[in-house]
């Protein structure tokens, strides 16, 4: 476009040119001017790009600069394979932080995932669409609530129920955070997954039913298992939300350094034990460098499974 | 004849079972078929009966905790406490300061990642050549998107705490917290101009219009419903965070209402619930806990629902 106004500029008469630039309207300098912010805001776009990218790694280095100095004076072996974590007294045993995380996790999905995937079912294949155009929105909303208030959920109503069943004291711990985390990932969990059973093409639902099947068989042997693969991914995004949650885990958990043997056990995770340390200790202590190595752990789970999320993309466009 | 009417059985779940199809010649073939497809009709009927009440019972538990939750608090609210300043020891604190932040920082949080996610968004979108680069910036994105929100929080305190030596501060919690937003952004804007249809684009480059002047005249309105939308659900979001915002502006405030000081820390309406819940020690922290949730949730209800009513109207518009 630019080369044909410079054409035209060429073949236009003297005079056209001149009275142009009488009403101040240069056509060079607009040609100019154009070029130029193009290519300015191109560089702009550009480098809001490379920013994104620069942030992710400048995270990824700091963290892993301020984590790698805790090994100056915690062996290795310390701070992955030991349950004492004491850091006023030089103890800074992680391990009882990480197996936590993962007790957490793994706790959380054995209780979400079956009862996300009942839902989604629910959602996308048992219920009349009036019903259903009601509570698609209804979880899209419920992904929006902040997750300290569902922490404060657990804390009012929820431990004090757990109180009362078991007749115990304290009922801080995983189970309670368990709970917690899974009304927090359920709507995100069913929901993507419901999109996934949706969109299994009608056909496979047409010919089971043609082979004489009832909708149960229908759903569990033709429908769930084209569906696989979108509720795997909805719940590995379930999984990094419960495992980067801080906020909700936190104001049930209990918050004390032991290795959990018992589901009601006040106990810690990676998450909780960094916000709650990290504002009390010196910027230049090991213990300080210690909180940054179990946030580069977390950050290293969780982009771990951005690439297990990937990976099943790619292998499902093969598929395809 | 048998089996066509066994296969209707099946499919519909109705259970005027043995009716039709006993009519027929019955060899023992058939009978072992009925009684199996019997069994498959009634575990289907169980099936549906084990959805239904299961959806319903745990879409209604949910809702229930948070109606009780807002049912506490929102009937005791007052213009006093809205507006009020928070109290360490007496009773009747508000959460004014608290309330002022949370807008605060969320509007300097979009200030500052509107622009940035915007550009990489319309350079994914537009100028990106189809390349390993280009691969490269997505899988950042993407990364970026993953990492948990604490973790921003400490990226946050050594930026701005170690680095450059502020305190907790207003401004450090909302670069945090644009950090958090950004890749978020990045994608809305990238999907929804690719969502433009290719022949708007072309028209505009067939009437001369520079590529700057497609994007910002033609491609930016069209997909600005979009774009929007997804702004408002992450804003949502940001209002709700508190783990970023406990890290890096602190769970203090100034202690005066209107405070632009961007150097003054700057404790949201999260981080107060939080705070009160479980730190402070005024004897009402109970009850402004439920007041501080019902408004947290009132805000993040009205801010998601005010964006998404045009949507599912449109919506809903579309099919017919």
């Amino acid at each position: 476009m630019l080369e044909m106004n410079a054409q035209g500029r060429v073949i236009a008469p003297a005079e056209l040119g001149n009275s142009l630039r009488q009403a101040g309207g240069n056509p060079l300098e607009r040609r100019v001017r154009l070029k130029f912010l193009n290519s300015t805001f191109k560089i702009v776009c550009v480098s809001a790009a490379v920013f994104v990218c620069l942030v992710l790694f400048g995270i990824l280095f700091l963290m892993f600069k301020t984590g790698m100095m805790t090994f100056e004076t915690v062996s290795f072996k310390e701070f992955f394979f030991s349950a004492n974590w004491d850091p006023e007294n030089g103890h800074y045993g992680a391990l009882l932080f990480i197996f936590g995380t993962f007790a957490l996790t793994g706790l959380t999905l054995i209780l979400s995932v079956p009862i996300s995937v009942l839902i989604a079912i629910f959602l996308a294949e048992v219920t009349p669409s009036w019903l259903r155009g009601a509570l698609r929105p209804v979880m899209d909303l419920l992904v929006g609530i902040p997750s300290v208030v569902y922490g404060y959920l657990g804390l009012t109503i929820l431990i004090p129920m757990l109180r009362e069943i078991t007749g115990r004291d304290l009922a801080d711990g995983l189970l309670a955070a368990a709970i917690v985390l899974t009304i927090m990932v359920l709507p995100t969990i069913a929901r993507i997954s419901d999109d996934a059973i949706s969109a299994v093409p009608k056909k496979f639902r047409d010919a089971s039913y043609a082979l004489g099947s009832t909708r149960f068989q229908t759903i569990f042997r033709v429908v769930l298992p084209a569906a696989k693969r979108g509720i795997v991914y909805a719940v590995i995004l379930g999984m990094a939300r419960a495992i980067g949650e801080t906020m909700a885990v936190v104001m049930v958990i209990g918050n004390t350094p032991q290795l959990a043997d018992s589901l009601f056990m006040p106990t810690a995770v990676l998450t909780s034990n960094i916000v709650m340390q990290i504002t009390s200790v010196e910027s230049d202590s090991t213990w300080n460098y210690a909180l940054y190595l179990m946030g580069f752990l977390l950050l290293a789970i969780s982009l771990l499974l951005i690439v297990a999320v990937r990976m099943l993309q790619k292998k499902g466009e093969k598929a395809l | 004849m048998s089996h066509k009417s066994d296969q209707g059985q099946g499919r519909s779940t109705s259970t005027s079972a043995s009716t039709s199809a006993s009519t027929s010649a019955a060899a023992l073939d058939t009978g072992a078929f009925k009684r199996r497809s019997g069994a498959a009709a009634a575990s289907n009927r169980l099936f549906d009966i084990f959805v239904w009440a299961a959806g319903i019972c745990i879409i209604l538990f949910i809702l229930g905790l948070l109606f009780m939750l807002l049912r506490k608090g929102l009937p005791m609210l007052t213009w006093d406490f809205l507006t009020g300043l928070p109290s360490e020891i007496e009773e009747g604190g508000g959460i004014g300061p608290a309330l002022f932040n949370s807008f605060y920082i969320l509007f300097l949080s979009l200030a500052i990642s509107i622009p940035l996610g915007m550009a990489a968004g319309i350079y994914l979108a537009e100028f990106a050549p189809d390349n390993r680069f280009i691969g490269f910036i997505r899988i950042c994105v993407e990364g970026l998107s993953s990492v948990p929100s604490i973790i921003f929080g400490l990226f946050g305190i050594s930026l701005f705490v170690d680095m450059f030596h502020l305190d907790l501060t207003i401004l450090g919690g909302a670069v945090s917290l644009a950090f958090l937003n950004l890749p978020m952004l990045t994608r809305v804007t990238e999907e929804s101009l690719r969502a433009v249809p290719p022949e708007l684009k072309n028209a505009s480059l067939a009437l001369g219009s520079t590529h700057l002047q497609t994007i910002v005249r033609t491609l930016i309105p069209v997909a600005s419903s979009g774009i929007v939308t997804g702004i408002c659900l992450t804003a949502g979001r940001a209002f709700g965070e508190s783990a970023v915002i406990i890290l890096t502006a602190g769970v203090t405030t100034s202690g005066s209402l209107w405070d632009f000081n961007l150097l003054s820390p700057g404790e949201t309406l999260a981080v107060h619930l939080w705070y009160v819940q479980s730190e402070a020690i005024v004897p009402d922290a109970g009850d402004i806990a439920q007041k501080a949730t019902a408004v947290l949730i009132a805000v993040v209800l009205l801010i998601n629902l005010t964006f998404r009513v045009p949507l599912w109207i449109r919506a809903r518009n579309m099919k017919r």
